[in-house]
């Protein structure tokens, strides 16, 4: 018998990966292609969406070659994305109006500061569980209606489209302006700030309130269900799956009964805790989201803690920097020096996520002094990432009123020993890395794969999952608790740093 | 014995040509410099710049030394560099073994272990990354040796240490090991560092085939090897393929 594989596709920040697994999960080719990040001005980025179109035309290829398979071998294709990177295009051409823009912009600071201010955020939570931010979607389509000429009329006479990565991606690859699908996942609609968290339908309420028509958003269905056969690439092959990246690592890590935690550590990290068929309402500065809905079974939830920069402030080491020329590299002159000699860096580049929500913040680097070198601001940099997830854990441990006992990470960063250490000793719990690191592939396979019957059920993906290593906690109490003290005084610090213009600071006398 | 190799002589003249100004040269200028065809100084420059000996500045073109010359005499490659450019391969070989898989580097006349893998069973183990292996009496060490990636110290009195009836411990059998190793391209430890433990490991190359570590999986011998102690050949296979994953990724070209 032909061995068949399941095709998954990761749309993520700095990359697009095509990767096949097998029937056991395992993982048997890997294709990737980097895609170029645009900065025009400060706190604006972004992506390139025919570029992302034609890397996935180039990678979906070379995996098959990879591994030495032909698309008649591939059982079904499941789609994980970055999420809330908004993308609006021609439905008739198929091109791109203006590049995407990423969910790291803070263009739009302004108007998110006046929806807290007005209507406020319970308005929001209320409705689509999440507060106002320029993380999400919707106020980016007010921005670009604001800005450019006629192209809110454009939109309610049908001639634009709009989508995340996930849908951008399947509408190319049913048909593009050819009949192509407009379809997204309530995961990803769950970002955009458009739906009710309850009903999973675009709110009316919401539309209005961004003055965004029906007509430019895509049609909303289960997170693991046939959407449709491909005709590019892979003509003939079904399409069954589309997460958001992060609930598609927390569906990889096989995190399906409520309690159960991931962090995927990349650009930036992301922590989910399945909260079953509940919707639990954060009071520490979580997100309600949708952790995943398969055709036919409740909408599953999850509480989710985002970190808005973590990989890439090792990035901005290296390559602003120039301090290191990997980033692999930042362990080893990390491991230079003892401890951090008293020097924290809070990372808020574009204000602070999880727990926080402060788009006043901006970055500091705190304690220094002429005894710092490159090796102490190198371990200040791994320290902020396990710094912020302590922050988040701390959230949700008192929001489930759960204390979490483990924490299962995936992502790039888990390659980094020195951090893992670290993560297991400022959070006090045993941190386990999976025998595959790609979750996030993995997830979206996993759900694809569920969908047409390739796995039968979840407890056999569940017996896939296996520990590939494990840190625990080697920290003396007290020390934790000064350093995190040291790391909530360095926090402070970067609040409050944006003014709006002609805000003047009083001068303490 | 064949005369000198022309191209690298040429490589060599452009190399010093670039050392031999602060300013950045052009294509054109490197060409005439040295009475080349262009389309010859072209070809060379482009392989200098693929093994990172030159640069080329992006806005203008210019050639000039890259930055690996200036670390040529300690060179390495960073071992986290490598962990994290091996994780997914070693991650894929542990899944279908089924056994723990361990990186390698020499270091100071041992192996460091660089990444561990656990054996995909859930049973407790322990994370011995930053742990030494004795070169001689471990198959990653032994691979390490093989391929000049390490050398064992000049024998001091006592000689090497013999962990169990079967570590090889005198320069002959170390010698002819170590030969058979080159030969098959992957080397194995049997009950050589304690009894009822076996290994198998294979070199990772980096740019021109330089060996940089080794990697290996471990087990009981029963699990390793067949009946007669011969390391099984479904293993080597998969071992010999996660080498060559990471290899290639690393910009070994053949292996």
């Amino acid at each position: 018998m032909v061995e068949r594989y399941v095709m998954s596709i990761d749309q993520g920040t700095t990359s697009t990966r095509c990767i096949l697994f097998d029937h056991r999960g395992r993982l048997c080719s890997v294709a990737q292609r980097e895609h170029q990040q645009h900065f025009p001005r400060p706190g604006w980025v972004e992506h390139d969406a025919v570029e992302i179109w034609r890397n996935l035309q180039r990678i979906v290829p070379e995996a098959l070659a990879g591994a030495g398979v032909d698309p008649a071998q591939i059982a079904a294709i499941g789609i994980a994305n970055q999420r809330e990177t908004t993308v609006l295009w021609d439905r008739r051409t198929g091109a791109p109006l203006g590049r995407a823009i990423v969910w790291q912009d803070t263009r739009t600071a302004p108007l998110v500061d006046e929806l807290r201010d007005r209507p406020g955020d319970e308005f929001f939570l209320d409705r689509c569980g999440l507060p106002p931010s320029t993380y999400f979607s919707a106020p980016r389509i007010r921005w670009l209606f604001d800005r450019v000429e006629g192209l809110e009329q454009r939109a309610r006479d049908g001639e634009v489209l709009f989508g995340t990565m996930e849908s951008w991606l399947i509408w190319n690859l049913t048909g593009g302006a050819d009949g192509g699908l407009h379809i997204t996942d309530p995961t990803n609609a769950s970002r955009t700030m458009l739906v009710n968290i309850r009903t999973l339908t675009w709110d009316p309420e919401l539309m209005d309130f961004f003055g965004v028509p029906r007509e430019m958003l895509p049609e909303i269905r289960s997170s693991a269900e046939s959407y449709g056969e491909a005709r590019a690439l892979l003509p003939g092959v079904h399409i069954t799956a589309a997460l958001g990246d992060q609930q598609a690592a927390l569906f990889g890590q096989t995190c399906f009964s409520p309690g159960e935690a991931k962090c995927t550590y990349g650009t930036g990290s992301f922590l989910l805790m399945n909260t079953g068929t509940d919707l639990v309402r954060s009071r520490n500065g979580l997100l309600t989201t949708v952790a995943y809905k398969i055709a036919g079974q409740p909408t599953v939830y999850a509480l989710e803690g985002p970190m808005a920069v973590t990989g890439s402030l090792v990035q901005w080491f290296r390559d602003r920097l120039g301090m290191i020329s990997t980033a692999p590299e930042i362990e080893t002159l990390a491991r230079t020096v003892e401890d951090n000699g008293g020097c924290y860096i809070v990372p808020a580049f574009s204000g602070l996520f999880a727990p926080h929500w402060r788009s006043d913040a901006r970055g500091v680097v705190v304690g220094l002094t002429s005894y710092i070198t490159k090796g102490h601001l190198a371990r200040a940099v791994l320290e902020a990432t396990a710094w912020q997830t302590r922050e988040v854990v701390d959230a949700v441990n008192a929001d489930s009123g759960l204390a979490l006992k483990q924490l299962k990470v995936d992502g790039g960063m888990t390659s980094d020993n020195l951090l893992m250490q670290m993560l297991a000793d400022v959070l006090d719990v045993p941190v386990v890395r999976p025998l595959v690191a790609e979750t996030v592939s993995l997830g979206a396979a996993y759900a694809a794969g569920l969908a047409v019957g390739y796995w039968p059920d979840m407890e056999v993906l569940r017996r896939n999952w296996h520990r590939a290593a494990q840190w625990l906690p080697d920290m003396d109490p007290e020390r934790r608790e000064w350093e995190y003290e040291s790391w909530q005084r360095a926090v402070q610090r970067s609040l409050g740093w944006i003014r709006s213009p002609g805000e003047r600071v009083e001068k303490p006398r | 014995m064949a005369g000198p190799v022309q191209s690298i002589e040429r490589a060599a003249a452009i190399l010093r040509l670039l050392a031999g100004g602060p300013r950045r040269l052009g294509l054109g200028e490197v060409a005439s410099s040295l009475g080349l065809a262009k389309g010859t100084a072209h070809g060379i420059l482009r392989t200098l710049q693929h093994v990172d000996f030159v640069e080329q500045d992006e806005a203008t073109g210019k050639y000039q030394l890259g930055a690996a010359l200036l670390h040529l005499g300690t060179s390495y490659l960073d071992v986290n560099e490598l962990r994290s450019r091996s994780i997914n391969w070693a991650d894929a070989l542990a899944a279908r073994s089924g056994e723990a898989v361990r990186l390698g580097t020499p270091l100071e006349g041992q192996v460091l272990v660089i990444h561990h893998v656990f054996r995909p069973d859930d049973t407790l183990q322990t994370l011995d990354v930053g742990a030494l292996l004795p070169l001689h009496a471990s198959s990653l060490g032994k691979v390490l040796l093989a391929f000049g990636a390490a050398s064992l110290d000049p024998p001091s009195e006592d000689g090497l240490a013999a962990y169990t009836r079967h570590t090889l411990v005198t320069p002959e059998d170390i010698d002819r090991e170590l030969a058979g190793i080159r030969e098959l391209g992957w080397g194995a430890e049997v009950q050589e560092m304690s009894m009822g433990d076996a290994g198998i490991a294979a070199p990772i190359r980096g740019h021109g085939g330089l060996v940089v570590g080794a990697i290996g999986l471990s087990g009981p011998v029963e699990r390793i090897c067949d009946p007669r102690g011969r390391p099984l050949p479904a293993l080597t296979a998969l071992l010999r393929e996660a080498a060559r994953a990471i290899s290639r990724d690393l910009g070994a070209a053949r292996w």
